[in-house]
């Protein structure tokens, strides 16, 4: 037998089942010091110990058998589950968008992934008309799996290779763009891909869940819903994250895809417009601005495509008393980019100073950002800003950390690209080149000015706080 | 309508036609001619500080608008772990119901509304479910595995309940036979439901999450006695660990019942036991009803597939006058629907439980399934119609109905008139089968309505937010070495004790066994008289007055200590009970002194006695023997508790008399 049919096993569990040849999906009856157990032996997830053995008894209930517990079993059938989400051809309707949906993996549509025990990614337009019927009655839906992988392993060729790919779709005259993807790393593509597609024609919307598919309340099917419709039938030609306003099944947000963050671990309602409101929020057939000033759709094909990418570039999260060498050997790395992320109004101490020097004189770009997400960077308030601005550290304004990241990578690659185009820079040109990037923004990653209702973190347990949750706050 | 119909005739005719007996006349041959079988779910909450899978406290409840939040949410089906849909979570989605749950921000955590994974399970939980697992004699896992059981109805945001096998293959002794146990699953509890009205159900999250059991029978009751036997049986099995929750609500029993060619049909929710025979009953004979309505279909109508009903929209015009419901149906704009349910004349008004007809097994469905708010229909074989009766001739020759149909009118916003329609159909087809796999709701007068199409085992779905908890063999030796005694074991033992039968009930819903066990242990005080002063005198106290929060039983066990050390008769104490009910922080000494309790000594009692018997034979018009002893009695009673054991005193003055007369 080969060991596709102990799937997971290992160990003493893989030796005991194949002494008693019962398989993975076979009928097992085990005799054990504990009583008779009968049921349908389950693969066993790859991380778990190798001292159970785990079955589907009758009533459909999931258990494990002890070995050690086992006199003996013995096998008296067998039927290989057949895991599926119902597949149907998705209905083609003439006076519907067409809409194409990028895959990259995460939870938008998923199924048991027995070696892990996890879910993993199931897509595929008859897949999701079969999961989300609705869906028909939004847009003509194709899609395409660009890769599969989690939120986490998202990076730079991710971004370039998505970025190519919308480009084509634009090309040949698509209606809009969703991107499903996890939802840890959303906010990250989202910027990379504001900054590498540029002025758009067509709504590109990245969407995600924050509870798999697989079960009942996932909030999947309604943030589908909503990402297809703004896709498909929105003005609002941007790039954008689709996801829960409210933690309740009611409406979602479109935010910009460069001031939009995820700020709860498992909240549904997790990611959030800071320093600013969002775009607009989106309902199935309707989208209503909040923001008086976007992108229009446009019915020409043109865009502008910079797919470039420098991983020479870097993140420091400040801390009280950090060390210079923490710099200084990210320096030695050869890393060309620093974003740092400091207190207060943008902040380190001054052990650092002399990295920083250092750094300048290397002519590496570094940027100032906030620990304390919401605000602009301020180095004039205090003389320990000026030091620092005076060692080449550049402010970044009100560009989240992330952001700056994703931003300053792009730039470095823009550059880079540049270079190989022909053109050429001292190094003093080169870092005012990225300088002049950095801080032009593309689209709002900077804003002149932060609304009073940009920054709403509103405290429990005050009377009218609790008062507007009460009544609003769904 | 037909006025050669009579409805309530048929209905009385198809009730005699299927031999229904009321559950009083019923003898175990009924049950054994229908084929009566089933078995139980039985629910019990676990005492513990906190919720099952989230630090949320457990046990604190709320009233309906007290609450700091709400949230909605909608279910959407999703496949099994094998691949399949399953058929209760796809009728939930036809419902398309928006759900709210209410959070008060002391009792619900974000966990609670499925913003937050699962904490690791509550081992205080677990251990109390292996504990009942051992004395359920089940078989226990080695790994205990989480799995989602899906729920659509929105009973739990997440959409399914976390719940997991604890132990499979047990058995319980009944006075006269042996009942296998299939399972015994610990799960978090479900929200209350605060209201359900068309497409919008309200519900509370207080409850949400704390933990219980489930202890699964086989189908081996075959009768509702015996059914009732072994939920007792559970009950107090569950009860003697002294670490489960007891009150409204704390214990629910989901009851499955069948008849010979029925199936499996689930009253759900039965929240007290003395209700279960009424409903088992009720169920078995709806069963029966429905295969005799299979019958006679199957005789009218050759060819069941091809069967279909007709529908066409109504014009409120049609009328010529309307009743009141009819009318704000208009006003509502409502769409009024006539159906034609060919073949089913005599069905709709068909007995299938006391008070109700085949009619009842379609609106059930309309109300649960569409979403449609009564009223909602009338139909050609009602006991009485709202005023003006409709004329159902008008309507039967509209849709071209032939002599042997039934006409349904129903009226419903204009989005559920298919769902409706189709729910209609769907019915009737299954009636040309027999009996639908459902669970059902139960009301108090014994009968039962539909609630929802019954769940298979296409609903679980493993938890791949928890992993494994194994269960290792020494801490089950360590946690069998401790179990309280098997329940027929208590049985025996009071048996032994000549304990009345009419006190084992109370004796064992309440735990009682092990403190009248310390109590004799440790005073010279018989287990009979403990067992009828807590089942008798202390269960009539109940019944008249209102118990004090702080009054428990181990309260009755320090006041018999304090008599005994005090050398006062125990007997005193069924005086003292009734104030220390109410008062259980009074002392006992200020209750002897309300009591007007004074030490006296034998002689000082008896000391009046012929005095006493002087003047008894004054006043007395009867001066038997007996009398004489009863005045007496009456006369120092009062005095004598607590001094003097009562029947003793008898005893002496009966003596005393003797020599006197």
């Amino acid at each position: 037998m080969s060991n596709d049919f102990f799937q997971g096993y290992k160990g003493h569990a893989l030796e005991i089942l194949k002494k008693y040849n019962v398989r993975v999906w076979g009928q097992a009856e085990i005799d054990t010091s504990r009583g008779l157990f009968i049921g349908t032996v389950l693969p066993r997830s790859e991380n778990d110990d190798d001292l159970h053995i785990v079955m589907k008894v009758a009533t459909g209930y999931n258990i494990g058998i002890d070995i050690r517990t086992i006199h003996k079993m013995k096998e008296t059938g067998y039927k290989k589950a057949n895991y599926k989400i119902p597949e149907k051809e998705f209905p083609f309707s003439d006076n519907l968008p067409f809409v194409k949906l990028f895959g990259t993996g995460g939870t938008i549509a998923s199924r048991l992934d027995y070696r892990t025990g996890a879910v993993i990614p199931a897509f595929s337009p008859g897949e999701l008309y079969g999961a989300v019927p609705e869906l028909a009655d939004i847009c003509n839906l194709s899609t395409e799996k660009v890769f599969a992988v989690f939120s986490e392993n998202m990076g730079p060729d991710q971004y370039k290779q998505l970025a190519i790919r919308i480009g084509k779709e634009i090309e040949n005259g698509i209606d809009g763009i969703v991107i499903g993807h996890g939802t840890d790393t959303l906010h990250h593509t989202a910027a990379a891909l504001s900054f590498m597609v540029q002025n758009p024609p067509v709504p590109i919307v990245l969407v995600g869940s924050q509870r798999s598919s697989d079960r009942p309340s996932s909030d999947a099917a309604l943030n589908l819903i909503h990402a297809n419709y703004a896709a498909g039938h929105g003005d609002i030609a941007e790039v954008m994250v689709c996801m829960f306003g409210p933690t309740s099944d009611e409406y979602g947000f479109l935010h910009r895809g460069t001031r939009v963050r995820k700020m709860h671990s498992s909240y549904r309602s997790t990611f959030r417009t800071i320093g600013d409101t969002p775009v607009a929020t989106v309902k199935r057939g309707e989208i209503k601005p909040i923001k008086q000033q976007y992108n229009h759709r446009r019915k020409d094909k043109s865009v502008k495509l910079q797919p470039y990418f420098s991983e020479k570039v870097t993140m420091v999260y400040y801390y009280p008393h950090m060390k210079a060498d923490v710099i200084d050997s990210l320096i030695d790395l050869g890393y060309e980019g620093i974003v740092i992320v400091g207190t207060g109004l943008g902040h380190v101490n001054k052990e650092l100073y002399p990295a920083l020097e250092r750094a300048k004189a290397k002519g590496i770009s570094v940027y100032m950002t906030l620990q304390t997400i919401w605000g602009y960077v301020h180095m004039f308030v205090y003389d320990t800003g000026r030091d620092m601005m005076a060692k080449g550290v550049i402010p970044a304004g009100n560009m989240l950390p992330e952001v700056a990241f994703v931003k300053l990578g792009w730039s470095l690659g823009v550059v880079e690209e540049e270079i190989r185009q022909g053109e050429s820079f001292t190094s003093e040109e080169k870092h005012a080149r990225v300088k002049e990037l950095m801080l032009t923004p593309i689209n709002d990653e900077i804003t002149e000015r932060e609304p009073y209702n940009g920054y709403l973190v509103y405290q429990g347990g005050v009377d009218e706080v609790e008062d507007f949750v009460r009544k609003f706050r769904k | 309508m037909k006025a050669s119909f009579d409805s309530k005739a048929n209905y009385e005719q198809s009730k005699k036609a299927i031999g229904y007996v009321s559950r009083k006349e019923a003898t175990p041959d009924d049950y054994q001619r229908i084929g009566f079988m089933s078995g139980l779910e039985v629910h019990q909450q676990l005492l513990t500080q906190k919720k099952l899978f989230c630090n949320c406290p457990a046990g604190i409840y709320h009233d309906h608008n007290d609450y700091d939040a709400e949230i909605i949410r909608h279910m959407r089906p999703t496949l099994s772990e094998l691949g399949e849909y399953d058929g209760t979570a796809l009728m939930e989605f036809k419902t398309r119901k928006e759900i709210t749950y209410r959070i008060n921000n002391e009792t619900a955590c974000t966990y609670e509304v499925d913003d937050t994974p699962p904490f690791p399970i509550n081992r205080q939980a677990l251990e109390i479910a292996i504990e009942i697992s051992l004395l359920s004699k089940l078989n226990i896992v080695g790994e205990v595995h989480i799995t989602r059981k899906q729920y659509l109805d929105g009973s739990i945001p997440t959409g399914f309940q976390r719940t997991a096998i604890i132990g499979v293959e047990g058995e319980i002794q009944l006075k006269n036979k042996k009942v296998k146990l299939i399972q015994l699953s610990i799960e978090e509890d479900s929200c209350r439901e605060i209201s359900d009205i068309g497409h919008k159900r309200l519900y509370k999250t207080d409850r949400l999450g704390m933990p219980l059991i489930e202890t699964v029978t086989y189908p081996e009751l075959f009768t509702p006695d015996e059914l009732m036997e072994a939920a007792q049986y559970i009950r107090f099995l569950n009860r003697s660990t002294g670490k489960v929750r007891i009150g409204i609500g704390a214990g629910r029993e989901d009851v499955n019942v069948s008849c010979k060619g029925g199936t499996r049909v689930e009253i759900k929710g039965v929240a007290h036991n003395k209700w279960i025979p009424e409903l088992s009953h009720n169920e078995a004979f709806r069963q029966w009803a429905l295969l005799h309505i299979r019958d006679i279909l199957q005789s009218r109508i050759p060819n069941p597939t091809e069967w279909n009903l007709q529908a066409m929209e109504l014009d409120y015009d049609a009328f010529e006058q309307l009743s009141f419901s009819l009318k704000a149906a208009r006003d509502t704009h409502h769409k009024l629907m006539l159906v034609n349910l060919p073949e089913f004349k005599g069905i709709l008004s068909h007995f299938t439980q006391p008070e109700k007809t085949f009619a009842h097994e379609l609106s059930d469905r309309l109300q649960v399934i569409a979403c449609l708010i009564a009223p909602f229909m009338i139909h050609t074989e009602q006991f009485e119609y709202e005023l003006p009766v409709p004329d159902f001739d008008l309507f039967s020759n509209l849709i071209g109905a032939g002599e042997n149909d039934a006409q349904i009118i129903f009226w419903a916003p204009a989005d559920d008139v298919q769902t409706a329609i189709e729910t209609i159909e769907e019915r009737c087809k299954m009636a040309l089968e027999g009996v639908p796999n459902e669970t059902r709701k139960s009301f108090e007068n014994g009968t039962t309505m539909f609630e929802r199409v019954l769940p298979g085992a296409d609903r679980m779905y493993p938890d791949t937010d928890s992993a494994p908890i194994p269960v290792e063999e020494e801490y089950i030796q360590q946690l069998a070495q401790n179990l309280p005694k098997d329940i027929w074991e208590r049985y025996q033992q009071m048996r032994n004790w000549e304990v009345p039968e009419d006190a084992m009930d109370y004796i064992l819903r309440n735990n009682l066994v092990p403190l009248i066990e310390r109590i004799a242990q440790n005073m010279p005080l018989e287990p009979k008289w403990l067992a009828t002063l807590f089942a008798h005198d202390l269960k009539n106290i109940e019944g008249k007055s209102k118990r004090h929060p702080d009054f428990d039983y181990e309260l009755v066990e320090k006041l018999l200590l304090f008599l005994h050390a005090k050398e006062i008769e125990p007997e005193i104490v069924k005086w003292m009970l009734p104030i220390l009910y109410q008062y259980p922080n009074m002392d006992f000494e200020s209750v002897l002194i309300t009591l007007k309790y004074k030490k006296r000594s034998k002689d000082e009692l008896l000391a009046p006695i012929e005095f006493l018997y002087e003047k008894f034979k004054e006043i007395s018009h009867n001066p038997s023997h007996e009398n004489a002893i009863n005045w007496l009695m009456g006369q120092i009673h009062r005095q004598a508790l607590g001094n003097y054991n009562l029947s003793d005193l008898r005893n002496e003055i009966k003596t005393i008399v003797n020599q006197l007369a």
